[in-house]
């Protein structure tokens, strides 16, 4: 006799039959899903923002050895050497900056926290060498002021900093004359302003670091052992893509990290929420499986419909959480980059990869929370089922 | 006696059942305890601060300098007993994940304000007289093996270079909770060395003041005190209680903290829905045999506590077991994730809401079947089969 299968609708109306169970049991593995998932994109989305910060044909030159544009320390006669290397893009001027970086306390919105925040001066070549950043609201800074512009993250998260206010910090007074929009990058949670100003203010005598645009981003690595040659000289240069994604690595991890390890944990949970509902179903159904076994269904078709009911109810709840999950798109997280010691504001990031790894997730807690009660059901003989109803 | 033996009974009828919701309870107990562990960590810098020292560092922020000058003037502040400086390093040793802090310390006033650091005088001696000497926490020594003596290399992230010094010393904590994953060396060393290096750092400057403070309670007084002196200079300063410099850096990563602890609970909720269910199950599956025992004269009070016993029963079961395998699961955490956490450690508080959240959900998933069963009519229990 040729095994017939038993269709997939059988086992997805006996979820619709017990709908109570099937919601709880679901919402459970929602939950699990919600948290995997909420992991995955925040992850995603600190390393677009990070990543969307750099721009390919943009170089960063720093001191050797140091991490952050922070730690970093420029002397003014290498930075000038650096300003006049043959590789730097002209159009109309050098596109190159020298740039100061520190970092300010400000207090945040919520409850009077201080946080640190990156303020970075500049030379008016700067603003060109940032494609993605545009002005939402007021103007940019004027050379040789004292007018600074805010990101937008940096506006929405600290209190103070609005257009037309003004900040004391260096023994000056700050105007705000715009907030500019990063669109997502990293430079929605700096502020900017005139690098002589704020060396000034800050009694630096050292830039923190050269930015510079390529003619052609293929020139990179000549300018890179060029540097490390010239004995002069004792920075090095990196790639801005390759210096912001170095930016995202240490709270990446951790966010990884936590995130897997509690989705883990989380998923036991799950399962086992999985593996009593449907040792339940079994139960209470010996005598239905009886029938169907006595009509000619084999066990293996019998394993197959039980394990694709718990497949099917890890699949609600996997699209439970992601509809959760999609939801928290519309929250941006705001915290302190370990990396930078400073505040960086990302939001969560759908992609479809994370959709499929989330179902595809869900699905495997399915298999793995219906596999012992579906072959309890498999084993099921006839007779004995019969009886029992 | 006889009706625990029934609790017992009941609950070995159904075994793999009670053995998979207890799997979920120990699971989610001890996932709980770790978290709140992690959160406990996160704290621990504040929790072993002191209130009766103040910490003063530039207004701007702390990744300004401050001048050594500003000493003098500070000791002059009615009040202030002691002061010391330190210096943030951010040296990398072999490679960056073995991240600890270091710091550039004036050595004997900074040793005498920290006397939760336990050295012994033959290696304070030894460290205070050797200009290239360092001072490292026990936690550090045993991570990479290190023993008086022994030659250290950090590669500087501030101050670049190589930067060579030889372990004199060893300390300990006082308390299980105070921070011994930091290395302190000698700020004249720095100092001078960055000097003579060229470096293009200000010299004679310091990233923080440690002010001692004979009443903790004149804390707030003191500290405005020492900011009217420098406001409007060149460098102004901020002080504060160490504690709440502490909290302040706990504060810039609170929205991780949060989302911690609001998983945490989400915890707890998963393992209700599954205990619930359990217990629902449970009572449904015995509905004649509670009208058998009410039918037999025992009151409805009765059948509600069996069915509350034996969820309890399982609850603590799971609770005590979670809480018990918490303290080698921390430790095998701690032990992958080096020393990012100086301080890791199962606090009672932990373990005590452990076993109180398992009792909370043995109770709360008992409710409703419990008074479901105890309403039910005799007639009607007993004709379901």
């Amino acid at each position: 006799m040729r095994s017939m299968a038993i269709p997939v609708h059988y086992s997805l109306r006996n979820l619709w039959v017990r709908r109570v169970t099937t919601v709880l049991t679901a919402s459970g593995m929602a939950l699990v899903v919600f948290v995997f998932a909420t992991a995955l994109m925040l992850d995603a989305g600190l390393k677009r923002t990070l990543v969307s910060t750099g721009e390919p044909d943009n170089v960063i030159v720093s001191r050797k050895g140091s991490t952050t544009e922070v730690q970093s320390a420029v002397e003014r006669s290498q930075a000038g050497l650096v300003a006049v290397l043959p590789e730097v893009a002209v159009i109309g001027e050098p596109l190159v900056s020298r740039e100061v970086v520190m970092l300010i306390s400000l207090p945040k919105r919520s409850a009077g926290k201080v946080s640190n925040v990156l303020i970075r001066g500049m030379e008016q070549a700067g603003l060109r060498l940032r494609r993605s950043v545009e002005l939402s609201e007021g103007r940019f800074f004027r050379p040789g002021s004292n007018e600074i512009v805010i990101g937008r993250a940096v506006q929405a998260q600290f209190s103070g900093v609005g257009v037309g206010e003004m900040l004391t910090f260096g023994g000056r007074q700050w105007h705000v004359v715009g907030v500019m929009n990063g669109h997502r990058s990293g430079f929605d949670s700096e502020i900017w302003g005139d690098v002589d100003s704020l060396m000034q203010a800050f009694r630096r005598n050292s830039y923190s670091s050269v930015v510079l645009r390529l003619t052609d981003p293929q020139l990179f690595s000549g300018l890179a052992s060029r540097l490390d040659a010239d004995p002069r000289i004792t920075l090095s240069a990196k790639r801005e893509t390759d210096y912001y994604a170095e930016q995202s690595a240490g709270l990446s991890r951790f966010i990884q990290i936590l995130g897997l390890t509690l989705a883990g944990i989380f998923s036991v949970g799950a399962i086992i929420g999985a593996t009593i509902t449907m040792q339940a179903a079994v139960a209470s159904r010996t005598a239905e499986i009886g029938t169907l076994r006595a009509l000619g269904f084999q066990r293996t078709a019998i394993l197959t419909a039980f394990l694709a009911e718990s497949v099917g109810l890890a699949l609600i709840g996997g699209l439970l959480g992601l509809l959760l999950a999609s939801a928290m798109q519309w929250i941006e997280f705001s915290t302190t980059n370990f990396q930078s010691f400073s505040e960086l504001a990302f939001g969560f990031e759908l992609s479809w990869g994370i959709a499929l790894g989330s179902l595809l997730f869900a699905a495997c807690m399915g298999v793995a929370g219906g596999m012992l009660p579906a072959i309890r059901a498999a084993r099921i003989g006839i007779v004995e089922a019969l009886r029992c109803g | 006696m006889l009706v625990l033996n029934l609790l017992f009974r009941n609950l070995w009828r159904n075994k793999g059942r009670s053995l998979l919701t207890l799997l979920g309870l120990v699971v989610a107990i001890l996932a709980f305890g770790l978290l709140s562990t992690v959160v406990g960590a996160w704290y621990a810098g504040a929790e072993g601060a002191s209130n009766a020292r103040l910490i003063t560092r530039n207004a701007i922020s702390l990744v300004f300098p401050l001048p050594l000058s500003h000493a003098d003037r500070i000791r002059q502040v009615d009040g202030v007993s002691e002061i010391s400086w330190a210096n943030w390093f951010g040296g990398i040793y072999k490679e960056p994940r073995n991240f600890f802090p270091q710091f550039a310390i004036k050595a004997e006033s900074y040793l005498a304000l920290y006397p939760e650091y336990l050295l012994s005088d033959g290696e304070r001696q030894a460290f205070l007289k050797d200009r290239r000497g360092a001072v490292i926490g026990r936690k550090i020594a045993q991570t990479h093996g290190l023993e008086v003596g022994d030659m250290m290399t950090l590669k500087g992230t501030v101050y670049p270079g190589n930067w060579e010094f030889q372990v004199r010393g060893i300390y300990d904590g006082r308390q299980s909770s105070t921070d011994t994953a930091q290395m302190f060396f000698h700020w004249e060393y720095l100092n001078e060395e960055a000097k003579r290096r060229a470096l293009p750092r200000a010299t004679n400057t310091t990233g923080v003041f440690i002010v001692q403070i004979g009443e903790p309670a004149r804390a707030a007084e003191i500290s405005l005190a020492i900011d009217a002196l420098f406001r409007n200079s060149a460098y102004e300063t901020l002080s504060e209680t160490e504690k709440a410099f502490q909290l302040g850096f706990v504060a810039m990563t609170e929205a991780i903290v949060f989302a911690i602890q609001v998983v945490s609970y989400v915890v707890i909720l998963i393992i209700l829905a599954v205990m619930a269910n359990t217990m629902a199950m449970t009572s449904r599956e015995r509905t004649s045999e509670y009208a058998t025992l009410k039918a037999l004269g025992f009151s409805p009070r009765f059948v509600a506590g069996l069915i509350t016993g034996e969820s309890l029963l399982l609850a603590v079961i799971g609770g005590v077991t979670g809480a018990l395998l918490t303290f080698p699961a921390a430790a095998a955490f701690v032990g992958s994730i080096g020393t990012l956490f100086p301080v890791f450690e199962v606090s009672r508080d932990t373990t005590l809401a452990q076993i109180g959240l398992a009792v909370l959900v043995g109770l709360i998933a008992a409710a409703v079947p419990a008074v479901r069963s105890a309403r039910i009519r005799i007639v009607e229990g007993l004709r379901a089969v």
